[in-house]
């Protein structure tokens, strides 16, 4: 695994998301209202929907197809659905982000 | 690759089998869904409440268009299946063939009609689905209006109670010496039939119908011994009928019903059949909890998993307010039976449990029920009763010393006594999900469980355990909280922010004691806009508490995609606009262009980098948004009027654009949709919407709460007013009303039936100085809402929305 700087906390809205494009596919990385960051793969596993789009509150969010809630910390649905993402490592440093990037996974691609 | 299932029947047999099949498999079918009903599924059983006037409609909906639509399902409702061809494997309709890999014949029953002289007449109608009640309804509404029920069963008393209490004069003619003679014995049905003539019903037994009299409509019921009753309405209740007409025609093995095997595949082996319309090792069904085994089992072998269906024995039970009544198995003598029997006749209970063999393999029970779900326990368990047989007919509080508290009988039923007939979850299941998924509220248990959520006779069972498991904190009689964030309902927490003057969502959470700190996708959405509709000038909108749709003014489309809707005032466009939507089309390589039913254009597939240069492109040729995306007004549709059409009577398009330019841009607590007809021949279908206009010589009648989605409904008449002023003044007087008072996302014709239409006249109507009121208040507000959204965001607001935040690319991803 590798770090890969993608930007500072600010440039997410509080209690907000914004997505970052990888070889692996894309990435939602959160930030929450007391400015935790979380990073999870930006693909429901109920119907793909983009989770970076949907509402974050606490550290969950709601997914904007379906309305599914995952946990941003374990990537588990909530609730009574069943189904996880990805979480992906973020590394947050004098307020810039990192994410934690499988670097053979990437470079097999 | 998805195989394609095409299903026969949306009714509740075929809607638990799509359950239990979208969560187990999500993916494995493309699944149709034929209904000849044009609704979705709702909880058929829970017609007579309905009818009763104790629930609406909307309350008894299973599964709504969200439902549909998150599980993809292609709905046809309307549409019946004429047709099997199964060389071809395709279904047919009026509009076509559809073609299965495997097909689902759920056609429930058809009620059985008596064959009688005049049983056509219009007034004669069955007990089966929505468009009965609601016909029943209209003819209860009648001064003096009289009834009379055919058949003294299940369903012919529940319609009798419920017509009853809407003040008809009622008679039940029933064919046998007792009533529901099939689950009572002649004593509980005496009793039964003293309870009903209590409440002012009229019970005929042994009364055979010779004919029904009338000429244009129904008048009378006349009888074999010559009594005649007078009738505006009659309902034929008298026993159902397998509906398998189209299985038979194509070839299946048909005898009373689709013969089915146990893993619910009839003769065709890529046929399944379950509910109603099955006959399982020579027997049909009539109850829902048997149909929802065979769902369970019809799940399992579409996913190629063995299963078999297990008949079990279904309790009754009539769902009459008021009427306890609970019958189980075999209850006739006989030799080798024994009966304990217990009468309190001051007290009006009865009860008689049959024995065989010291185990119990009947009961009926009348006046008093709670014991049933025990008494089926020792049934079901074949328990040696012998030891308690002195006291068995008292019930379970009496076994073992414990005490008579309601609340100690279910606490010693054992885990596994089953609590919801209908939908067999017993009390271990419920405890279980209680503890195990911190539930809180009834619907969460529903929800998690199915306990209660279909005929709902065992609630009361429910919220016991629920009392039981989670102690003083469980309170049944509270509203509705918005969701698990807070104990309050929406009306409590809009009459709140109002009093306490809270102007944010920190301190509404903070002031109302929250239990979360920031909400859930649930709350924050309805707080946001009731902030908004408050306090237009002082709420800074939380774009973070919109969904996404509304935060990036755009439609998000199941690719993750975006569609794109400028406005088209009341539907009139031009060459330089639609040469300018051309262009962007071009331009953005935009897959798919689509009119709408509002009366304009539709653009699908546009990546959201792109949206904020679409929307420059669209803004120089004059275009805003469209605002389909929004609670908020959407469209105002009307027709060309005076301007062209021959039988114009007002400047129709003139007033529908005169509206939506007054009032675009304003939010709303769910969407409304506007139409204009400038006659009332009504050629822009102005008597769905929230808010129609009919024009007329003298004026404009006004018209809303209409509805034309999953639901459909035609619009309550506001009024008629004389010029085209005023028009505009009533209509924006009743949005504002909507604004204030009604909960988030419930739409108009909801709130109307909820606040009931006449208050809602009174005030926008009647009331002169109210309805000035209201309009300046939207004025007010609409200072703040109309900006386009569209030009703020080519000008560069929010553009973190519209770009990835990084991009990790391959080579240095690869280091
Ligand atoms: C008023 C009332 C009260 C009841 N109370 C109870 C109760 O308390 N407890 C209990 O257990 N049961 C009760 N029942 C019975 C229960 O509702 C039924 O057993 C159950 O609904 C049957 O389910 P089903 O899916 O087989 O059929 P349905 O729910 O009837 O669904 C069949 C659907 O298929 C449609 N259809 C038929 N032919 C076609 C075609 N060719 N093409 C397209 N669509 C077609 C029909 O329009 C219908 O919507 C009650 C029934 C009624 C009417
Ligand atoms: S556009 Fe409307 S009617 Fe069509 S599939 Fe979507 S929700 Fe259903
Ligand atoms: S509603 Fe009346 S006025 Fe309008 S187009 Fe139709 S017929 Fe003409
Ligand atoms: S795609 Fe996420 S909930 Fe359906």
């Amino acid at each position: 695994m590798a770090w890969f700087e993608i930007g500072s906390i600010d440039d997410i809205p509080l209690r907000g998301a914004r997505c970052v494009a990888t070889p692996q596919g894309r990435i939602g990385v959160f930030r929450t209202a007391d400015d935790q960051v979380y990073a999870i793969e930006d693909h429901c596993p109920h119907k793909g929907g983009p989770l970076s789009q949907g509402i974050v509150h606490g550290a969950s969010v709601t997914c904007p197809l379906h309305n599914w809630v995952f946990s941003l910390e374990t990537g588990q649905a909530q609730g009574a659905d069943e189904g996880a993402v990805r979480t992906i490592p973020v590394r947050l440093m004098e307020g810039r982000i990192s994410l934690g990037l499988g670097v053979a996974q990437i470079a097999a691609e | 690759m998805a195989q394609k299932l095409v299903v026969i029947g949306a009714g509740m047999a075929s809607g638990r089998m799509l359950e239990n099949l979208f969560e187990q498999a999500p993916d494995a079918f493309e699944v149709t869904l034929f209904g000849a009903e044009p609704r979705g599924n709702y909880n058929r059983i829970m017609l007579s409440p309905v009818l009763a006037g104790e629930k609406t409609y909307e309350q008894i909906v299973t599964h709504d268009a969200d439902w549909y639509s998150a599980n993809g399902v292609d709905c046809r409702f309307g549409e019946t299946v004429t047709k099997i061809d199964r060389e071809k494997k395709v279904v047919t309709t009026v509009k076509g063939e559809t073609s299965y890999d495997k097909l689902v014949v759920a056609t429930g029953s058809a009620p059985f009609m008596i064959p009688v002289a005049g049983r056509d007449l219009p007034g004669v109608r069955a007990f089966r689905d929505l468009d009965d009640v609601e016909a029943m309804v209209i003819a209860a509404a009648k001064p003096e209006a009289k009834a009379v029920v055919i058949g003294g069963g299940l369903l012919g008393l529940e319609a009798a109670a419920a017509l009853r209490l809407r003040g008809m004069e009622v008679v039940v003619l029933h064919l046998m010496g007792h009533l529901m003679e099939r689950q009572l014995d002649p004593t509980a049905g005496y009793l039964l039939q003293k309870e009903l003539e209590g409440r002012g019903i009229k019970i005929h037994c042994k009364a055979q119908t010779k004919a029904i009299l009338g000429n244009e409509h129904v008048e009378a019921v006349l009888l074999e011994d010559g009594t005649v009753y007078p009738a505006d309405l009659v309902v034929m209740a008298v026993g159902i009928r397998p509906e398998t007409r189209i299985a038979t025609d194509a070839g299946l093995h048909v005898e009373r019903g689709i013969i089915v095997d146990d893993s619910m595949i009839s003769s065709d082996p890529d046929i399944i059949a379950i509910g109603e319309c099955v006959e399982h090792a020579n027997v049909c069904y009539g109850l829902v909890a048997p149909l929802y085994d065979m769902a369970k089992v019809a799940t399992k072998t579409l996913l190629g998993e063995q299963a078999a269906f297990l008949p079990e024995e279904t309790p009754t039970k009539l769902k009459v307010t008021g009427v306890d009544l609970y019958s189980l198995g075999d209850f006739a003598e006989g030799e080798d039976r024994e009966e304990i029997v217990l009468r309190d006749a001051m007290a009006g209970i009865y009860k008689r449990i049959i024995l065989k063999d010291n185990r119990i393999i009947g009961t009926v029970l009348f006046g008093e029920t709670a014991d049933g779900a025990w008494f089926n326990d020792l049934k079901k368990k074949a328990t040696d009763i012998s030891e308690m047989r002195d006291t068995l007919i008292f019930g379970q509080a009496f076994q073992g010393g414990t005490s008579a508290d309601p609340l100690a009988a279910v606490a010693a039923l054992a885990d596994d006594a089953e609590i919801c007939g209908c939908n067999g979850v017993c009390k271990g299941k419920i405890t279980g999900a209680i503890t195990a998924k911190g539930l809180t509220s009834l619907d969460d248990v529903r929800a998690h469980t199915k306990a209660s959520a279909s005929c709902g006779t065992c609630t009361p069972l429910v919220e016991k355990l629920m009392v039981l498991t989670l102690g003083d904190s469980y309170n049944p009689a509270a509203t509705q909280p918005i969701c698990s964030c807070t104990t309050l309902g929406h009306d409590e927490v809009r009459r709140l922010i109002k009093a306490k003057g809270l102007k944010t969502i920190p301190a509404v959470m903070q002031e109302l004691e929250w239990k979360t700190s920031c909400g859930c996708a649930k709350c924050r959405p309805a707080l946001n806009y009731y902030l908004v509709a408050d306090w237009p000038d002082e709420y800074a909108d939380d774009y973070q508490s919109r969904f996404i749709n509304e935060r990036v003014h755009a439609n998000i489309q199941k690719d993750g995609t975006y569609s794109v809707v400028p406005r088209m005032w009341g539907g009139v466009t031009s060459a330089k606009e639609l040469r300018a939507i051309a262009d962007v089309v071009d331009k953005f390589e935009i897959p798919t262009v689509k009119v709408t039913g509002g009366q304009r254009i539709d653009m699908l597939g546009i990546r959201k980098e792109d949206l904020p240069a679409v929307w420059a492109d669209l803004g120089k040729a004059g275009f805003v948004s469209g605002h389909a995306y929004a609670k908020g007004l959407r469209t105002v549709k009307t027709c060309v009027g005076t301007d062209w059409c021959r039988f114009g009577t007002q400047d129709s398009t003139g007033l529908g654009i005169r509206i939506e330019k007054f009032m675009w841009g304003s939010w709303t607590p769910a969407k409304v949709k506007m139409a204009v007809s400038g006659c009332p021949r009504n050629c822009a279908e102005a008597t769905c919407k929230d808010v129609g206009v009919i024009c007329v010589d003298s004026g404009y009648e006004i018209h809303f709460a209409g509805a034309a989605g999953l639901d459909i409904k035609g619009t309550e008449v506001l009024g008629l007013v004389k010029t085209e002023d005023e028009a505009l003044e009533v209509i924006v007087a009743l949005v504002q009303m909507y604004r204030e008072q009604a909960r988030y996302l419930e739409r108009i014709y909801k709130w109307a039936k909820r606040i009931g239409p006449d208050e809602i006249k009174r005030q926008v109507l009647e009331d002169v100085v109210r309805r000035r009121e209201y309009f300046d208040r939207f004025v007010f507000s609409q200072k703040f809402a109309q900006v386009d959204p569209w030009s703020e965001r080519v000008s560069g607001k929010d553009k973190h929305e519209f770009q990835p935040m990084a991009t990790v690319p391959f080579q240095q991803a690869a280091e």
